[in-house]
């Protein structure tokens, strides 16, 4: 495992909180106007290159955690300070450090922006705690913590409705934590039961041996928290309310960077600490991604809201990780992965296309706008190349995870893949008719004035649609990363379960852990032997 | 020039980029220009290539050019490749030939459009598109170039995207391309499935492993994308709405290059289709019926474009009835004449609405050859060649697909010819309301706005007199007409433009064979060349001296045998409603309902302890934080000590 002097992953979390931490402090009659504003941003941008850092030093073609630390907290407890960072995390910690910044230029607060701002870095310390823990404490910690920015900015800075879009995120979101609070404490017991050791540390509880009925029904516990932050079909109906009403900023950072952590925790918890039950209940999940593909995009044709439009889209989005997910071979699982970030891309790029349409406008309503390219070519030019990535279309990002998801899924389960591949019609169907809608037509006096993007915005937009574009011809530096970190998983998960792969079709041999070069003398005493899987995490700080 | 290969595809490309970057500054005909000088310069990289092929002496030339890894997972490795061998090249050749030629045309047609260089950004974007689509050496780099091909055929449909008929043809056209997409997707999971590749190569080297079934399927797959894209039943609808975008656009796109890609595809896996009878019988008859069906559709049309629009489904037909005979050689053959007389209609018709103003409706034209002698010449070369009058190209190439029919499939011959008469008869209606006849464009006719056709810039009046187009468009005309003229030389196996002598080896013993004597063919292209001349002249005869005949123009045909009708009856408003059951009940009612409900449910059992709980949430926040921040700084400390 790498060894690293520096805690690059307890520095990236804990930056934008003590950014979060000064902007509270500095009063607001004590400086410019700007000022509270340009620190968040400056946070940010130093966030960005943190977690750029940590891509450079990232090693591809390897599948365990890397860059870890890993310090006891709470002895008695079994609670450690334990980061890694693998190819499942890494591009999503990437993603969460490019919108940040973006979202903070791109979404301004149109009131009181030090507490906006305040909430944001709060959120994003969230965000990067949630992707980089491997104690499940901890991860649960950060996982709740993105609560309270996020409702305090769909409360505090939403639109007619936030009240209640508020309260209802909370409260549902809530609810499902619970059940994962008790899915932890559970499954943390049944390992203590079984070796006497009480931890929380994934790379020691994955080795824990459930029955069929324990593992089903902690496999629930956890996914009912993931499904309902995904959001998973049947559990979005919080989602549509939240994005719309939701300020333009908190509308992206909840769809492109939230809503891949309860995606994110499927991949990283229920595959790794469930392996049986996520064999024995991947039909059920399958079907309700493909519900969702199918009923999400039905539903999003039916809208006449842009931002609500945007939200059954990404229910269907959602449907498509969650589909190579559970397709649980690597082309879908790689897929799945790949898709979080694509996704998270499209869609940021949307909402603030959206967003800046509302500033123009003060409208989402679709019947309200008209033949919007004449005057903005350049807004309707990027819509377009968003549109077409949601869509699908090859040569941009949406085509290659949807492709390897699609792929995995047909090979382990024939009629999901198909019937999945029919909601891709109807992708483009509603966003189609959103376009004609919005941009084509003969437009009115009052969309002939509607402003073009200027160079500012522009810029904003420019990094989005160049990694939009850079992801669907060259995906390769990517995939080299999340692959073998897929592999390690779809092994483990093959092996608990004891599925013989059919000749030719079973994952290529990794570097895994042991293979590794100083790997096996760093473990910890108190962990099973680390042969493949996250558990083979090293510790920076020694073990005391 | 071989190594150069990717040349083709690139320069295409560094004019998008162009367009793209500077397009808005650049000025009125030089945007043209350089889109075109681009296109030139493919063309001129494409002969280079060929040239270089011809030295390969081997059996098969093929050359293959790997670029770069483009999706590489486990066991699946994708590359960005291309492949070069003479079905691609001829591919090849003629789109860039042809291209080139109706990008010069455009120069002039769409000369004073407000989106002037964004119609050269679309258009060199389609080439691009399409020529990675010839030459991909894999199934997904195919259908790189399909999707592609299928958005900037979206695009350039809807270009005058303020008129509301032109943004809903865009969206039809991009909806009814998905839907074969999705066929093809499946054939390419299918296939990968099997042989754990999709490199053409390796598939058709591991043909044994896919066994029977499952070539069908793939086969009939790949043909749900094929007749999506190539506009045959029954997916067809698509392509006369399509033609409310520019002229040359309807030329490049929807009759010489994208709307041929399904031939290609299907030729391009010939081994899969001679593997499987009964696709490739599925394939013959979804040819023939389509040909027949839109050539009786072409019969009643009065809009010049739309006639051309179900002239090219019905001649795709043809080219598929070749396919579905494993007569791919003849498919070919058929596809390139055809992209040189269908392009040389188009850009006529196009020459024709530029004349009159943007009149379209045949019924307000007549005796134009009076007033555009060098377009009336062309055009009448293209009519004569689609309508197979020996010795033009149309003959020799329609000739030699239904020659390969009468072999296999004698019955389908049958719908073949009646088909071949039907074409030289409509072909001729159209030339003679247009062409021939007294003048009606000068009557003032008060035009209903709603019954108006939708290209017409006018409402109605008198039209003022036309003229002939200028030299930038009439040159590409000429040169068309020329190879519209002279292509039937690829039919002669002793000449050194003989098609079958460079492409056959691609197919090799997958091409069928017919074993005709020469007696027969002497016999049957005799019966086309007299179908082809008597049809003309009747066409000719019953429409150079009126323009109503409402006895031959039955509304059943007028209405396309009303098959958009059907689908918006049985697919288009039933889904409608499905959707809005789904936003209006389904979502609301039912599922957030159940929530809302266990929500009351919750709230009604805690009253008991309700006391503790405020029931404000931000309450709960707030303890969130301060318990969060409580575990954090107690860990903290731990941490410090420890």
């Amino acid at each position: 495992m790498t060894h690293t002097p520096f805690p690059f992953l307890t520095v990236l979390v804990l930056v934008p909180a003590i950014g979060s931490v000064l902007v509270a402090i500095v009063p607001r009659h004590a400086v410019a106007a700007w000022f509270h504003e340009a620190l968040g941003v400056a946070v940010s941008v130093v966030t960005l290159c943190i977690a750029g850092t940590i891509a450079f030093k990232f090693k591809a073609g390897f599948g365990g955690f890397q860059l870890a630390s890993d310090h006891v907290w709470a002895k008695d407890l079994g609670i450690h300070w334990s980061l890694g960072i693998d190819g499942i995390s890494l591009f999503l910690v990437l993603l969460t450090a490019v919108l940040f910044p973006l979202t903070m230029l791109g979404a301004r607060a149109r009131r009181d922006p030090r507490s906006f701002v305040g909430w944001l870095l709060l959120l994003e310390s969230a965000c990067m705690g949630s992707f980089v823990s491997l104690d499940l404490v901890l991860f649960f910690l950060f996982f709740e913590l993105t609560l309270v920015p996020a409702y305090f900015l769909i409360g505090g800075w939403g639109y007619a409705r936030r009240g209640y879009a508020a309260i209802k995120f909370f409260v549902y979101t809530f609810a499902g934590s619970a059940f994962l609070l008790v899915g932890i404490l559970a499954v943390a017991f049944i390992h203590q039961s079984q070796t006497g050791v009480l931890t929380f540390e994934l790379p020691a509880l994955m080795h824990t041996h459930f029955s069929g009925t324990e593992g089903v029904l902690l496999f629930l516990a956890f996914t009912a928290a993931f499904a309902v932050k995904a959001p998973i079909f049947p559990f979005h109906t919080w989602s549509p309310d939240a994005y719309a009403e939701a300020p333009t900023a908190g509308s992206i950072l909840l769809v492109a960077v939230m809503a891949k952590l309860g995606t994110y925790g499927i991949v990283r918890f229920d595959l790794n600490l469930f392996p049986q039950a996520s064999r024995t209940l991947a039909p059920l999940l399958l079907t309700l991604a493909v519900i969702g593909i199918v009923y999400g995009a039905l539903v999003a044709c039916a809208q006449r809201d842009l931002k609500r439009l945007l939200a059954y889209s990404s229910l269907a989005q959602i449907g498509f990780i969650a589909l190579g997910t559970f397709a649980l071979n690597s082309q879908g699982l790689s897929g799945g992965v790949l898709q979080m970030v694509n996704h998270g891309l499209v869609i940021a790029t949307m909402f603030i296309l959206v967003g800046w349409i509302y500033e123009r406008r003060q409208t989402w309503q679709v019947s309200s706008l008209k033949g919007l390219q004449s005057p903005a070519p350049v807004l309707a030019g990027i819509f377009t190349v968003a549109m077409m990535a949601s869509i699908g279309v090859p040569g941009l990002n949406g085509f290659v995870g949807e492709f390897l998801i699609l792929t995995g899924t047909f090979v382990a389960h024939r009629w999901w893949a198909v019937a999945a591949t029919g909601g891709v019609i109807v992708a483009a169907v509603y966003l189609l008719w959103a376009y004609q809608q919005v941009f084509h037509g003969a437009p009115t006096t009052e969309d002939t004035k509607t402003r073009d993007l200027g160079w500012n915005e522009r810029l904003i937009v420019a990094p989005l649609i160049i990694l939009i574009v850079a992801l669907g011809v060259f995906p390769k530096p990517v995939l080299d990363r999340i692959t073998p970190s897929v592999n390690q998983l779809v092994v483990h998960v093959d092996r608990v379960t004891n599925t013989k792969v059919p000749a030719g079709l079973e994952p290529r041999p990794v570097a895994a852990a042991q293979q590794h070069p100083g790997a096996s003398s760093a473990i910890a005493p108190a962990r099973p032997p680390a042969d493949l899987g996250p558990a083979a995490a090293v510790t920076t700080g020694g073990t005391p | 020039m071989l190594q150069l290969t990717y040349l083709i595809i690139l320069l295409p490309l560094a004019g998008f980029a162009i367009q793209l970057l500077w397009g808005r500054r650049l000025s009125d005909p030089v945007a043209g220009g350089v889109a075109t000088f681009f296109i030139g310069a493919s063309f001129l990289v494409s002969v280079g290539v060929y040239l270089d092929l011809l030295k390969v002496q081997s059996p098969v030339r093929t050359f293959t050019q790997d670029l770069w890894t483009w999706i590489p997972v486990d066991r699946l490795q994708v590359h960005a490749s291309l492949f070069v061998d003479p079905l691609s090249m001829t591919m090849v050749l003629f789109i860039t030939g042809i291209s080139m030629l109706i990008h010069l045309y455009s120069i002039g047609y769409m000369k004073g459009d407000k989106d002037y260089s964004k119609f050269f950004l679309y258009m060199n974007l389609f080439v691009a598109s399409m020529l990675i689509l010839v030459l991909g050496s894999n199934m997904l780099v195919t259908f790189v170039g399909w999707e592609g091909v299928g958005a900037c055929s979206y695009w350039l449909v809807s270009f005058w995207f303020t008129r509301d008929s032109a943004a809903s043809a865009g969206k039809k056209a991009f909806v009814y391309n998905r839907i074969g997409d999705a066929g093809f997707l499946v054939a390419i999971f299918l296939t990968y499935d099997k042989v754990h590749s999709l490199e053409y190569s390796t598939i058709f080297a591991n043909i044994d492993k896919i066994g029977p079934a499952n070539i069908t399927a793939i086969c009939l797959l790949l043909l749900v994308g094929v007749v999506g894209k190539s506009a045959q039943i029954p997916l067809f609808p698509w392509l006369a709405d399509a033609m409310e975008g520019p002229t040359p656009v309807s030329a490049l796109i929807h009759a010489a290059t994208m709307v041929t890609a399904g031939v290609y595809l299907l030729c391009r896996v010939n081994p899969l289709l001679h593997a499987s009878p009964d696709a490739a019988l599925v394939v013959a008859i979804v040819g023939a019926a389509t040909a027949f069906v839109a050539a009786t559709i072409a019969c009643a049309q009065s809009d010049i474009k739309k006639v051309l629009a179900y002239s090219t489904v019905s001649q795709l037909g043809y080219m598929f009835l070749a396919i579905g005979c494993g007569a791919y050689e003849a498919a070919i053959f058929l596809m390139v004449a055809h992209a040189f007389f269908k392009g040389l209609l188009f850009l006529g018709a196009g020459s024709v609405i530029h004349g009159l103003h943007d009149e379209q409706d045949l019924k307000r034209m007549g005796n134009l050859r009076h007033y555009m002698p060098i377009t009336f010449i062309t055009f009448g070369i293209g009519w004569l060649a689609i309508a197979a009058v020996p010795p033009l190209s149309g003959f020799w190439a329609k000739g030699d697909v239904l020659e390969n029919t009468w072999a296999a499939h004698p019955a389908l011959w049958g719908v073949g010819i009646v088909t071949a008469a039907l074409t030289a008869y409509y072909m001729s209606r159209l030339t003679g309301l247009a062409f021939f006849g007294k003048d009606r464009w000068s009557a003032e006719v008060a035009i209903d706005a709603e019954a108006d056709l939708p290209g017409a810039h006018h409402a109605g009046g008198a039209i003022p007199e036309p003229h002939e187009s200028g030299r930038i468009m009439t040159v590409p005309l000429w040169i068309l007409a020329f190879f519209a003229a002279v292509a039937g030389v690829m039919a002669i196996s002793s000449s050194r433009f003989s098609l079958a002598g460079w492409i056959d080896p691609v197919f090799g013993t997958n091409l069928y064979n017919d074993h005709l004597g020469s007696s027969a063919i002497w016999t049957l292209s005799t019966v086309d060349a007299v179908v082809a001349i008597v049809f003309v002249f009747i066409g000719l005869r019953l429409w150079m001296t009126r323009a109503e005949r409402p006895a031959l123009e039955a509304a059943f045909l007028k209405g396309a045998w009303y098959i958009n009708e059907l689908y918006d009856a049985v697919f288009g408003r039933p889904s409608e409603r499905l959707a809005a059951f789904c936003a209006e009940v389904v979502d609301p009612k039912v599922i957030d309902g159940a929530v809302n409900g266990i929500a009351s449910v919750v709230r009604g059992s805690g009253s008991v302890v309700r006391r503790t709980q405020t029931g404000y949430v931000r309450n709960y926040v707030l303890g969130i934080v301060v318990g969060t921040v409580f575990v954090l700084g107690f860990m903290l400390t731990r941490l410090w000590w420890s």
